[in-house]
């Protein structure tokens, strides 16, 4: 398959960027965005160029380095995939694909594609945690019961993977979706009650201060969510929220 | 007599590990104020050991290559986690998690550090529940738990197919806590290219920042090392892009020693490479072998017919079809070992019946499972008179429940949908059992520099089980490390902070940038990739699922030539004071294009097959186990520790034999 790339290519965080049109030729369908753009970091070496510049790792959809606007869509045209799993069979020969960054005010730009999402990683340090020394001496894992619903919606919350889709898919730039899904983790189960209150105070307002957008229910991000996260977390944490505010 | 000493503790084998905390050295909590441990890597292993430190009072530093410490590559395990619970009440014990290991390892492994695994297994999973790690549970509230390969009690505890993800954001957020106190300094993005020893001990490390580029000099009174596997050195595995052995191989260069580096796991059920283009392999989880039946054409032609998209592997009887797993191994059928499951495919793939395109790929087929559960239904709901189609129906339903979340991957990735059709695998490399020598205590060979996870060699022998790789991370991590490295820096409480304006530290950084400057200056011939994948196919094809000393020998030859041409031909775009990933890519592929070349070395003198080594020459020649793989316990009963003495090729081997004391030594069969 033969492309047009127009991929935005930026130095560093002060200096000024734009999209730049490389045509790309010899694509076949079995490859993984990730390894198209291989083929095209490949050619620019070889031509003395510098290669485009983006965050991936574990290529399976799971660690949630990849990132990467495609024609508008947060992860690309295909759903519930991270770009890693995104396969070039999703596109025809002589498509245009425009590439850019997950563009945030809370997500800096470092350099071409890659971006820096310190900001969740923040919002978790405030609170998302269960405070309990690793001992090895807590009481026996089978002595805390919690019934399968609970421990399912917990679960359904925890496999956020961060990456930042949620953000990039909202006009607002709001990390509701992402906020909503490490406070839910933790307030589904009974271990997460017993500091339930400071929890969702502390990450909520690290949020804020990190200069993410506020949430107007459009649900772009769960549409976008590359693990389908459900937007009903944010009404459970918009609840948990009302009520940690009343008591505090 | 070795120079080697495990400083396994005396006493029975179950009391040896209480015993030994009862008696090591302790550090009062003032004093821990005072002392600075720098972590490498912050997978589970790096992750649990870095907050429990910080909790104990210590000063930690951690480093990640990735942008958070919760992207490390334990996060992509599958399966489960190990635990001698018995929850189930199906016999399972601390002896019986312990003897399936060692077994498990086709006996290769430490049996005093294998015990204490399981010791403390039970332990991890109280500890992540009260963490909040969601397991998965059944109605009544409880734990659930699951088979996996090569055991006979159910001790495997998950998190449906993202157990590793759940026991990582569990270790990350007892990271965070304590970096939220400040006990704990995170440092992303930033990639360990040294060591720095004072005195024979580890002081320190230096680190390149992958923003800025810049070379900096961080300081502490003891360095562990936590970063995973060399699998990268096929270039081809299932472990992340950025996964490598550059802190472990730089730290080898230095004094430590280097352990079985030959013992690799090639995973038998990955999916299939499908061309030149290919730049990671995807795992399809263990647990697919419960239902899955594993078989290629009987005959030749119909896998040419297959393979040029002539005929449709859904069109061959029953009669046409070699279940070739449960023809050899009646026994275990399906559910044999990983190591026996690889080299089976192979050997049919070898000999001409592969079913994909490049002739490398074999079927994992679910169609009778489905009638299967379909007909279980049909008998449990009570329907009368169904289709063949309805059956059909009601059994995806029951499949879909167990593997959804693969069987979607699989059609992402292969575009086929395999409830309709037979899976295609093939095996891939997935872990690495050799790593740095540590004794007992996880230290390595160099006072003061400990090493935890998979980047050791201690636990799993030849070969791991499944769902032991999370397990051994965590108990190094949470439960062990931190015991014994206060045996150590007791010793250190007056030694004050470690000053970086030293000459070691100079003198490291110095070696650093050169070594930078080195690979910047290649003539520009060929990318990095171009050298890895060159690499990769020498290992595959000379060191990989199965071994001859001819094969090996010239493996060492052209990695040796391999590695010449890297240093004067590489072409490494950018600079070196700015973010470059084709630097950091290159640095370690020039520290693979080093451990290639030992790891050959090492398989070459190991003139046995065991777990997941398979020597040609070393085969049964007779009986029921013919052709099967022969271990050779008079001679090669030990661990090879290797010396780093310049070349790779000059390395110097110890032996540190192994004693069983409560296991007897039998050849594993399953027939």
């Amino acid at each position: 398959m033969k492309l047009t790339l127009k991929i935005w290519r930026q130095e560093n965080a002060e200096a000024k960027g734009s999209l730049i049109t490389y045509p790309i030729d010899g694509i076949e369908g079995d490859m993984s965005f990730l390894e198209m753009l291989d083929v095209l970091n490949e050619q620019l070496i070889n031509k003395g160029d510098d290669p485009v510049v983006f965050d991936h790792d574990c290529r399976e959809g799971i660690c949630g380095s990849c990132s990467l606007q495609i024609n508008g869509e947060a992860h690309g045209p295909d759903h519930l995939v991270t770009t890693c799993q995104l396969h070039m069979r999703k596109f025809k020969d002589g498509d245009t694909i425009v590439i850019e960054p997950f563009r945030a005010r809370a997500f800096p730009l470092i350099r071409d594609l890659m971006v820096d999402r310190s900001s969740f990683e923040r919002i978790q340090q405030a609170g998302g945690y269960i405070s309990v020394n690793t001992s090895g001496h807590t009481i026996d894992a089978n002595a805390i019961l919690i019934n399968k619903e609970d421990a399912d919606a917990s679960f359904n919350a925890a496999i956020c993977i961060g990456c930042g889709a949620c953000v990039a898919a909202c006009k607002n730039a709001s990390a509701m979706l992402f906020t909503a899904a490490k406070v839910s983790q933790f307030a589904l189960l009974p271990q997460g009650r017993v500091e339930a209150t400071n929890r969702v105070l502390n990450m909520v307002e690290q949020m804020d201060k990190e200069g993410f957008g506020n949430c107007t229910n459009t649900g772009a991000c769960e549409v976008q969510c590359p693990k389908g996260i459900s937007l009903e977390y944010i009404a459970r944490m918009n609840r948990e929220y009302l009520t940690a505010s009343l008591k505090g | 007599m070795s120079i080697l000493d495990s400083k396994i503790p005396e006493g029975p084998l179950a009391d040896k590990w209480t015993n030994h905390k009862n008696y090591i050295n302790l550090v009062n909590p003032a004093n821990k104020r005072n002392i600075d441990i720098i972590v490498v890597g912050t997978g589970l292993a790096g992750g649990s050991a870095a907050a429990t430190l910080a909790e104990l009072g210590y000063n930690v530093k951690t480093f990640c290559y990735q942008d958070s410490p919760r992207r490390a590559h334990s996060i992509a395990a599958q399966g489960g986690i190990n635990a001698a619970k018995n929850y189930r009440g199906d016999g399972d014990s601390n002896y019986r998690l312990f003897y399936d290991t060692v077994k498990g390892g086709d006996y290769r492994s430490r049996e005093a550090n294998v015990y204490r695994l399981a010791e403390v297994s039970g332990n991890i999973i109280d500890q992540c529940v009260a963490q909040g790690v969601p397991f998965a549970r059944e109605y009544g509230g409880t734990l659930d738990n699951r088979s996996f390969g090569g055991v006979l009690v159910s001790r495997t505890f998950y998190a449906k197919g993202q157990t590793g993800q759940q026991l990582l954001l569990g270790a990350y957020s007892a990271m965070n806590r304590q970096i939220n106190r400040g006990k704990i300094r995170s440092f992303n993005r930033h990639e360990m290219l040294d060591i720095v020893l004072v005195d024979g001990k580890a002081r320190g490390i230096i680190a390149r920042d992958l923003i800025t580029g810049e070379i900096q000099r961080h300081s502490a009174h003891a360095v562990v090392l936590a970063t995973g596997g060399y699998g990268n050195v096929f270039f081809l595995s299932t472990n992340a892009m950025g996964s490598n052995v550059t802190a472990s191989w730089k730290t080898h260069r230095k004094g430590a020693f280097f352990a079985n580096p030959c013992y690799t796991q090639i995973h038998p059920t990955c999916i299939p490479v499908s061309g030149e283009h290919q730049s990671k392999l995807t795992l399809m989880s263990e647990s697919l072998r419960n239902d899955g039946r594993i078989w290629v054409p009987k005959k030749k032609e119909d896998a040419i017919a297959i393979r040029e998209g002539k005929k449709k592997p859904t069109e061959l009887t029953e009669e046409e079809r070699d279940y070739y797993l449960e023809r050899r191994y009646p026994a275990f059928g399906n559910l044999v070992p990983r190591d026996v499951a690889s080299r089976a495919a192979k050997e049919r793939c070898d000999a001409g019946f592969g079913v994909n395109k490049t002739g490398e790929a074999v079927y994992l087929d679910f169609a009778s499972a489905i009638m299967r559960y379909g007909k279980e239904k049909v008998l449990t709901e009570h329907i009368e008179d169904p289709s063949e189609e309805e059956i059909k129906k009601l059994g995806e339903i029951v499949i879909e429940d167990k593997y959804g979340n693969l069987f979607q991957m699989y059609e992402k990735i292969v575009d086929q949908d395999p409830y309709k059709t037979p899976m295609m695998i093939y095996p891939a490399v997935h872990y690495t059992m050799g790593g740095l020598w540590v004794d007992y205590n996880l230290q390595t060979t160099i006072p003061g520099c400990y090493s935890t996870g998979e980047s050791n060699f201690s636990d799993h022998g030849a070969n791991r089980l499944g769902a032991s790789a999370l397990m051994q991370g965590l108990a190094d991590g949470y439960f062990v490390l931190p015991y014994t490295i206060g045996d150590y820096l007791s010793k250190d409480i007056r030694t004050g902070k470690v000053s970086t304006e030293t000459v070691e530290f100079e003198q490291a950084e110095k070696e650093v940038k050169n070594h930078i400057q080195k690979l910047m200056g290649g003539a520009g011939e060929h990318s990095v990739d171009y050298y890895h994948k060159k690499l990769g196919k020498i290992m595959w094809n000379k060191c990989g699922m199965s071994r001859n000393a001819r094969g090996l020998s010239e493996a060492i030859d052209e990695i040796a030539v391999l590695r010449k041409d890297f240093w004067q031909n590489v072409k490494v775009p950018g600079t070196a004071d700015s973010m470059n990933p084709e630097l950091e890519k290159a640095g370690r592929v020039a520290d693979f294009l080093e451990l290639g070349e030992l790891f050959a070395k090492d398989a070459l003198q190991r003139n046995e097959s065991c777990g997941g080594h398979f020597r040609e020459e070393s085969v049964e020649q007779s009986g029921k186990q013919k052709g099967e793989a022969l271990r050779d316990d008079e001679r090669f009963k030990y661990v090879s520790a290797w010396e780093y003495k310049g070349e790779p090729k000059d390395a110097q081997l110890h032996k540190e034999d192994l004693t069983f004391e409560n296991i007897e030594l039998k050849t594993r069969s399953y027939k």
